[in-house]
């Protein structure tokens, strides 16, 4: 690392203490309008007093700083990164390339559609092909990100309710969502005004379909479920269960998270779901984007299609041409501004068009064979819940037994994974695994790649019994040693203050 | 096409260690009726090279702004992106990775968000920050909803000019919860106090929202006096604002707002058609524990070195499920990295000259287009930033739209898009942002004469 990286308490610097006063960096495009810039010419109150307090940086200060921070990181492109529920697999290079091309960058949301033809003609194919994957209808490439989806598919359900059962619908209040689900689930339920119901896992890792049996009636809205569930187990059950939920007027809600493991083998519809989302930053290999961007999209059965937001892209045959069709009259609304994540949208589409079908269904299948391989390679340091059938695309294994001969946690292991040179899995979730390590290894790891890790992970619990105060000050060989939470959440430091901070919090820096 | 790794003797392998024969075995869980068909009607699959013809043909259909000279602004700018903001972003250290849940070998992206959150604070003068939202709509969507819950109420008081796509958000996000959206009226454009005082009093709302500029470029001028009486009726003040501006113009929290929120686009995301930007979220200190989404924190790690980590995480989704703050999981971190980075590129002081130029372009602009026969500027008096309102009477937009693309224009856009009161009906929102070149804004005079006369 090379010098300037290295503070002299050998922690690395601030953007703000690299500044140096009335040091330039970029230049922005200078105006020869003549017409002079006169703060007079704003109202006092209007004013800004200075100029906000920003770094002064020459270009390669900043260079420096954000190539140095990004070696501080790690990605899908340095190594495995098998964290769970979240898909990390390869983002190819060829779908980066298609969004950078100006054709594409440089289109203002709102141009008239003449001239967005091939914006449109993407958008249009997406949804159709999304449709196809999922069985459904229609769908809407609105939303920004899978929670966001989840709060629209609730207001679908919520709409549709309304509509059908207007004298009932204030009673259906309740949405059910197993113990094992992702946390947006219940959140997203919450954000959309309705109480959380908990349906338990039976003993083999599937809902509990007595007591869904039980908990359902003339008050429940729908059920939310990923399947396969965040065990990596396919419920087995999904036809009765979508019965039961059909039966007591309910409608039935597919969280696509885990898509990836019957990705073109079963459709969302065809096990009796009535509204899906999808996850396009994971299923569909668009980039994380270190915790976004990504792309929700909805898909629906033909009787929920009316309610879905707008605009969306229709195709005349007869013109040969794509234009928007505005949202019906009993669509729930907005969403975001625009129209979606459009940049995310077209990686996806390229993604698609590059697999097909056939190749869309490998990704399944070598995705739940990575799975299990894993999985059985990992049986002997690790206990593995549910073992007695394959797992899907991931599987969760408990530390549980570690936890109890050393008092090490599964975050521990996870640490020493680190030191490995591995991401570790998803830890301490989902809930219902005591210690649990979600490991998603995803269809484009190489033999090679999964060796190591199943190697380097009993090399980790070896050491748990053997020197576990090594993995207790875990890691040692990243960037920075295991770092404190306590403090970080006892004494919040949650933004850069000038030194002395006789400033104050709204700190201004000099006048321009 | 294909990204998978193993040949056939690999996969033999595997499978072997599995005691299967075929991957098959590997689905008997799945009811075998509930299979779908093999042919379910997708294009077939491309090699590399005809997918890139193929998407470079559609991305030819298009005629982007690098073809069109843009006077279109309406929550999306043609702005100036240096080079190194793509370069150092979309580094594939940050570009493929997650939520920085394993803190120890994801510093990069935790400081860099964490010196995001220390420049909105900057920028917005409040005291804190979370690390990005998807967009400005939802990001206001956000506060609204935190107003609510700080409060206990449940109407709020919405500025007629603020962006009506970002209303529209308001709105179906507020209605699963109960949340009234009510009007203020705007008067020439702009939201007055003296409307604000006697409907603040009638409707006690849990905030009133203003956009500045707003929706129809102008700067608000009653924001301080607004936000008193939204005080004194125990309300909150939520400000959309467009970062870019915060250069010359007074802060939200110089303007008493309790609150901030808006688009990033303008902060080094290019245009692409509406997406992916990110939203910005800031807040006076006694909302943090309110706030939705990531926020990261300083810490020290075992040898007593600065370090980041996320903080406050019990407000969220992933921990405190049904009882978060939000559902929202997924952010847009990598709009906001390269906004710190477009930021620290520019300075305070590019950064006033980015906002200068937007004001003396677009001043300049309208001081030669009020002086056409046949143009008429809708708000005259009012202090606007760098769009403004046309009424060009008797033209209908189709015509005005056609008319300026002939010459090589995206014209100004037509509010009777967005707006549906007929008296919108002939108005258009024209933005010169710090792209536009004199020469390219002289043209534009002289088209729109041309097209007038």
């Amino acid at each position: 690392m090379s010098s300037t990286n290295q503070g002299a308490d050998g922690a690395y610097p601030l953007l703000f203490e690299r500044s140096v006063p009335g040091r330039r960096g970029v230049l922005p495009p200078a105006t020869t309008v003549p017409v002079a810039w006169n703060p007079e010419r704003l109202p006092a109150s209007l004013r800004r007093a200075r100029a906000p307090l920003l770094p002064e940086l020459s270009e390669l200060d900043v260079v420096r700083h954000y190539s140095g921070l990004s070696q501080r990181n790690w990605g899908v492109d340095l190594g495995f990164y098998p964290l769970g529920s979240c898909t990390m697999k390869y983002n190819p290079k060829v779908n980066e390339a298609i969004a950078a091309l100006p054709g594409w960058q440089r289109l203002h949301p709102y141009q008239p559609e003449q001239t967005v033809q091939g914006a449109l003609q993407i958008l249009f194919e997406l949804e159709r092909d999304l449709c196809a994957l999922t069985g459904m209808a229609q769908a809407t490439l609105q939303p920004s990100a899978g929670a966001q989806a989840e709060l629209l598919g609730l207001l679908l359900i919520r709409a549709h309710h309304q509509h059908h059962d207007p004298a009932h619908a204030a009673r259906r209040r309740q949405i059910i969502v197993p113990d094992s689900a992702h946390g947006t689930n219940p959140a997203s339920a919450a954000a959309a005004g309705y109480e959380v119901v908990q349906v338990r896992s039976n003993d083999r890792g599937l809902v509990d379909v007595k007591h869904l049996k039980e908990l359902v009636g003339p008050q429940t809205a729908g059920l939310m479920l990923t399947n396969p569930n965040t065990l990596g187990l396919f419920e087995e059950d999904i036809e009765t269960i979508a019965e039961i939920i059909h039966a007591a007027g309910g409608l039935l809600y597919y969280d696509g998270a885990n898509l990836n493991a019957i990705v073109g083998i079963v459709r969302p519809a065809d096990m009796g779901f009535d509204i899906v989302h999808l996850n396009l930053h994971k299923t569909f290999s668009t980039p994380h984007g270190g915790g976004g961007p990504g792309a929700g999209v909805i898909a629906v059965t033909p009787p929920l299609a009316p309610f879905l937001p707008g605009p969306r892209v229709e195709y005349d045959a007869a013109k040969n041409q794509y234009h928007w069709r505005a949202a019906g009259p009993w669509t729930v609304g907005r969403l975001r501004e625009f129209y979606g994540n459009f940049g995310v949208l077209l990686r996806a589409w390229a993604y698609i068009r590059s697999l097909g079908a056939e190749g869309l269904r490998e990704v399944a299948r070598t995705a739940v064979l990575n799975a299990n391989y894993c999985r059985a390679k990992l049986q002997d340091c690790l206990e593995v819940p549910y073992a007695d059938r394959p797992c899907k695309h991931e599987f969760v294994a408990s530390a549980r037994e570690v936890h109890r001969r050393t008092g090490l946690h599964a975050q521990d292991l996870a640490k020493g994974l680190l030191d490995r040179g591995f991401h570790a899995p998803t830890v301490a979730f989902p809930l219902i695994v005591e210690e649990a390590l979600m490991c998603e290894p995803t269809e484009t790891e190489s033999l090679q790649t999964l060796d190591a890790f199943v190697d380097a992970l009993q090399q980790v619990v070896h050491l748990a019994y053997t020197q576990p105060d090594e993995l207790r000050t875990a890691p040692h060989r990243a960037p920075v040693g295991r770092l404190d939470e306590v403090l970080a959440n006892r004494h919040l430091k949650l933004r850069w203050l000038p030194d002395p901070p006789a400033t104050g919090p709204t700190a201004e820096g000099p006048t321009p | 096409m294909s990204y998978l790794p193993h040949t056939a003797s690999e996969r033999e392998r595997m499978l072997a260690a599995l005691g299967c024969r075929e991957i098959d075995e590997l689905f008997t869980d799945i009811p075998p009726r509930l299979r779908c068909p093999q042919d379910l009607g997708l294009p077939p699959p491309l090699r590399e090279n005809e997918l890139w013809q193929l998407a470079r043909s559609l991305a030819d259909r298009n005629q982007d702004l690098d073809h069109l000279c843009c006077f279109r602004g309406a929550g999306a700018y043609d702005r100036f992106i240096p080079a190194a903001v793509a370069a150092l972003a979309n580094r594939a250290e940050f570009l493929t990775a997650y939520t920085p849940y394993q803190a120890e070998v994801s510093q990069g992206e935790l400081q860099a968000m964490w010196e995001y959150q220390s420049l909105i604070c900057n920028l917005t003068g409040l005291d804190v920050a979370n690390s990005s939202m998807y967009d400005g709509a939802s990001a206001l969507a956000e506060a609204v909803l935190l107003a609510t819950g700080v409060t206990g109420r449940t109407t709020v008081l919405v500025s007629e000019a603020l962006h009506p796509e970002y209303r529209q958000v308001v709105e179906t996000y507020g209605a699963a919860r109960g949340v009234t959206v009510e009007t203020l009226p705007a008067e020439q454009g702009c939201t007055r106090s003296r409307e604000t005082a006697s409907l603040t009093e009638r409707k006690q709302p849990a905030a009133v929202v203003l956009q500045s500029p707003n929706f129809f470029g102008i700067l608000e001028e009653d924001t301080r006096a607004i936000g008193e009486f939204a005080h004194a009726h125990g309300g909150l003040l939520i400000l959309v604002v467009d970062p870019i501006s915060l250069a010359i113009v007074a802060s939200p929290g110089e303007l008493g707002a309790d609150l901030a929120v808006g688009s990033g686009q303008g902060l080094g995301s290019p245009l692409a058609f509406g997406g992916p930007y990110f939203g910005f979220l800031a807040a006076r200190q006694e909302f943090l524990r309110r706030l939705p989404g990531r926020i990261v924190g300083e810490t020290v790690d075992s040898q007593g070195r600065r370090g980041f980590v996320l903080a406050l995480q019990t407000r969220e989704q992933h921990i405190r499920r049904e009882k978060a703050t939000s559902n929202i999981c997924t952010n847009h971190a990598l709009g906001a990295l390269a906004a710190a980075v477009y930021l620290s590129l520019l300075g305070p002081a590019g950064l006033t000259e980015v906002a200068t130029a937007c004001w003396r372009n677009a001043h300049y602009l309208a001081e030669r287009l009020g002086r056409l026969r046949g143009v008429e500027l809708l708000f005259p008096s009012a202090p606007f930033f760098q769009e403004f309102v046309l009424r060009l009477p008797g033209r209908n937009p189709e015509e005005v739209d056609q008319a300026f693309l002939r010459q090589g224009f995206l014209g100004p856009l037509p509010l009777s898009r967005l707006l549906s009161d007929p008296k919108w009906q002939d108005t258009y929102l024209v933005c010169a942002t710090e792209s536009r070149t004199r020469e390219e804004i002289d043209r534009f005079i002289q088209v729109t004469q041309e097209m007038v006369a």
